[in-house]
């Protein structure tokens, strides 16, 4: 299924629903066009959740990894939630969980922002 | 499936044909008894190797073709892909894993094609290019004479 994201705010957190898959391709570009959006929004505190991803492959990581360096260029802070096993699994091995503050509950997620 | 089988696709270099190639394999590992888990591994590792010809072997130059070979003999299946680029050195990739690499935005196919199959080599094609060689041993029900 092709990745669709939907946008949603909660205080002054964008939350980017995510569902399908983020690979080679249209998923990548529709991650990256996402971020972008948002940051050109003016939004620092960014939460993707991708509860709904049930596949990335090495091109959709290398685009998480570029979301979060272009959020974090902009001063801002982007943080995972609700990884599927095998998203989890991926990001454990190429020990990327070093990088990403990952949680499973939206509010907890919330409240690890820094207060701006 | 019984062993001593093999499947040869000759792929366009075309986006399509990462998820095409991924399918194939997919389903062979399946009629292969390969269990669920095992079966995204095998598709991911080969959807790798195909992005891996697609966009840096055959630098997406359409006139250029992958080809992909599935082979099953006793006990294990080999999955080639090759394509009609200079070749490369594994070794002279970054090490994704390593903390100085993290950030990069690339390289980490490699490492998902070692991690979800039993054996990975690149070598020199017999038509030049690189020929990725990747290994998965067969379920333990089926190993053998492909008796079940």
């Amino acid at each position: 299924m092709a990745l669709q994201g939907t946008c949603r705010e909660v205080l002054d957190v964008a939350i980017v629903d995510f569902s399908g898959k983020i690979t080679l391709g249209e998923g990548s570009a529709m991650l990256r066009k996402m971020i972008r959006e948002r940051v050109d929004a003016g939004h620092r505190k960014i939460l993707l959740n991708l509860g709904d991803v049930d596949y990335i492959d090495s091109s959709g990581i290398g685009e998480l990894v570029a979301s979060f360096t272009t959020v974090r260029s902009a001063g801002g802070e982007l943080k995972l939630l609700n990884l599927t096993k095998r998203v989890h699994d991926l990001l454990q091995i190429t020990r990327l969980f070093t990088i990403f503050d990952v949680q499973s509950d939206e509010a907890v997620a919330l409240s690890r922002f820094r207060p701006v | 499936m019984s062993t001593n089988q093999r499947l040869e696709v000759t792929l366009e270099t075309q986006l399509e044909s990462v998820d095409l190639a991924e399918n194939i394999v997919m389903r062979a590992s399946e009629a292969a008894g390969f269990p669920e888990d095992d079966l995204h591994r095998i598709g991911m590792a080969v959807r790798e190797s195909v992005i891996n010809a697609y966009n840096y072997g055959n630098s997406q130059d359409k006139r250029k073709k992958i080809r992909m070979t599935v082979e099953f003999e006793p006990g294990k299946m080999i999955v080639r892909v090759l394509d009609e680029g200079k070749g490369f050195v594994p070794e002279d990739v970054p090490d994704c894993c390593a903390e100085e690499n993290l950030l990069r935005t690339s390289g980490r196919g490699l490492f998902l094609m070692r991690a979800f199959m039993d054996e990975f080599r690149v070598q020199k094609g017999v038509t030049g290019g690189a020929e990725v060689v990747m290994t998965k041993k067969l379920p333990h029900s089926i190993s053998g004479n492909g008796k079940h």
